[in-house]
């Protein structure tokens, strides 16, 4: 088992955090995991981005220009990254902000109101946890409850969090249901 | 020490520094490793060490041979232009047989150049940076738990040979999070420390200092330093190889590149080319003899680096003539992509 995926948005959107959150459960499951963010220059333009690895196997190069899988939030980073998803790959769209249809064919497509789903749950801050829990909920990379545990455990000491970010990945998730 | 946390490349090199017994961290800021010092003025006071941002590069690096001259571990940080910087202190605490511990996580080059990854300060590391007959041992991680594991082992390096040691990155080694662990280095038997100024009440004062005007002694010296130099070549090489028992191409690359290398190696062995791969984690002393060695089994070699080709002049030397060393680099922040490699690999007839 080896997943290359690529999240990308605004910053703000919350992505290191869901990339960190990513790498953090595939690390709790003794799995081999990096993470990856984008720094200076590769910063403008609209994109923070981050590249999360999960492997049963050494990790190899920290970076890929071939994902299995790529989550974007808004326009620039589906313009960036949608041409870069594996054949076969997986794209998983913000749709609250992204109308723009992908043309591709030959990868599958996921639309996710992140930004709707957030606001409904009373927080647009969660938006990424709804992607997240989508993300895991469609691929089975990782047990969601182990994903769940990683979220308390990131944020211990901070406990008020917890529900709503909970919230927010159990509704991302049912959406694939 | 023992659980495996997720953290990130300077931040580790950091805790690892602090685990290590290092108490003081002198340094200026810079793009791509400011989270080492953050951390370090967040960590240090809370185990009753000092943390101090200096005025420039040039100040952090004397304050760092102050500090060692006292006795303490300690360890400066910074990247290409800044470590320019550090060179004439670097050369001032390698004349005054000083031990501490420089990190340079590499940008792109020359000048300011960029913030990007790469390895073009491979020459100024190994061959000199400063004046003078002088080397640092330079130490070149290819993750975080290895970088947290050499950045411990530096400081007893630093001790047993009286030396600067450099650990070398680059933006990816530093910005990267990747799971550590936390263990205790290799056990050293480390000389005492009677050779410090801390004080010399009831002794004979020591003096630290890099000047000699006597040529005679100057002399003495180099040539006393240069057999320590000569020991630890017998006694710290340290590489890593791959697939070479049946290799006819061998990879040579080290830190960032040799990732990619790996990645590039995985996709060829799968297509049944014999690819091996020779990774230096210490790039000086250099792994000359494991280089050589294989020379005499492989029919080329192949060295990439993300640089216009530095590490591949010690790999010729190694290689000595026997068999043809090619090199691929991409330099400026450009990382090299696993087909880049594979593309090149192939082109060269592969081992197939």
């Amino acid at each position: 088992m080896k997943q290359e995926i690529i999240m990308a948005g605004f910053g703000g959107q919350g992505i290191m955090a869901m990339g960190r959150l990513l790498a953090y459960t595939g690390m709790m499951e003794g799995k081999e995991v990096s993470w990856m963010p984008s720094y200076g220059p590769e910063m403008r333009g609209g994109t923070a981005n981050c590249t999360v690895i999960v492997s049963d196997k050494r990790i190899a190069s920290p970076i890929t220009t071939t994902p299995d899988v790529c989550i974007v939030m808004n326009l620039p980073s589906l313009e960036k990254f949608a041409p870069m998803v594996k054949p076969g790959g997986l794209l998983i769209i913000n749709s609250s902000l992204i109308e723009k249809e992908c043309e591709r064919t030959d990868i599958e497509i996921l639309k996710v109101p992140c930004n709707d789903i957030a606001n409904e749950l009373g927080s647009s801050k969660v938006l990424n946890m709804v992607a997240l829990g989508a993300y895991i909920q469609k691929t089975k990379i990782l047990p969601f409850e182990s994903v769940i545990k990683a979220m308390k455990k990131a944020f211990a000491g901070k406990e008020k969090f917890i529900p709503l970010n909970e919230a927010a990945l159990k509704k991302g998730a049912e959406l694939v249901k | 020490m023992g659980e495996r946390i997720l953290m990130k490349g300077n931040e580790a090199i950091g805790e690892a520094a602090i685990k290590a017994g290092c108490r003081y961290f002198f340094g200026y800021p810079i793009t791509p490793q400011n989270e080492l010092p953050e951390y370090m003025s967040r960590r240090l006071p809370e185990v009753g060490g000092v943390f101090l941002q200096a005025e420039s590069e040039v100040a952090a690096i004397n304050m760092v041979y102050g500090a060692a001259g006292a006795g303490a571990r300690v360890m400066t940080s910074s990247s290409s232009p800044g470590i320019s910087l550090k060179m004439e202190g670097i050369s001032y605490i390698a004349g005054a047989d000083l031990p501490c511990v420089i990190v340079n996580i590499v940008r792109g080059g020359p000048g300011l150049g960029g913030i990007q990854p790469a390895q073009s300060d491979y020459f100024q590391a190994t061959k000199g940076g400063g004046h003078g007959d002088y080397h640092m041992v330079v130490l070149a991680p290819s993750s975080i738990q290895e970088a947290v594991d050499l950045v411990m082992e530096a400081f007893d390096i630093a001790d047993q040979y009286r030396v600067p040691v450099m650990v070398i990155g680059d933006g990816m080694i530093g910005q990267m999070m990747e799971p550590v662990e936390f263990k205790e280095p290799p056990k050293r038997d480390l000389p005492a420390k009677d050779w410090i100024t801390d004080g010399c009440k009831g002794r004979k004062p020591n003096v630290i200092n890099s000047l000699s005007l006597q040529p005679e002694k100057l002399e003495e010296m180099n040539w006393n330093r240069y057999k320590r130099y000569e020991k630890i070549k017998e006694n710290e090489v340290k590489v890593e190889t791959i697939n070479m028992e049946d290799a006819e191409i061998a990879l040579v690359a080290y830190g960032t590149t040799s990732r990619i290398c790996f990645s590039a190696m995985e996709t060829l062995r799968e297509e049944g080319y014999k690819v091996g791969l020779i990774r230096p984690i210490t790039l000086w002393p250099f792994p000359t003899e494991t280089i050589s060695k294989a020379a005499d089994n492989v029919k080329a070699f192949l060295t990439v680096e993300m640089s216009t080709g530095q590490m591949v002049e010690d790999v010729r030397l190694a290689v000595n003539g026997k068999v043809p060393v090619h090199f691929y680099g991409r330099t400026g922040g450009m990382v090299p992509s696993p087909d880049e490699i594979i593309e090149q690999v192939k082109a060269l007839g592969g081992g197939k």
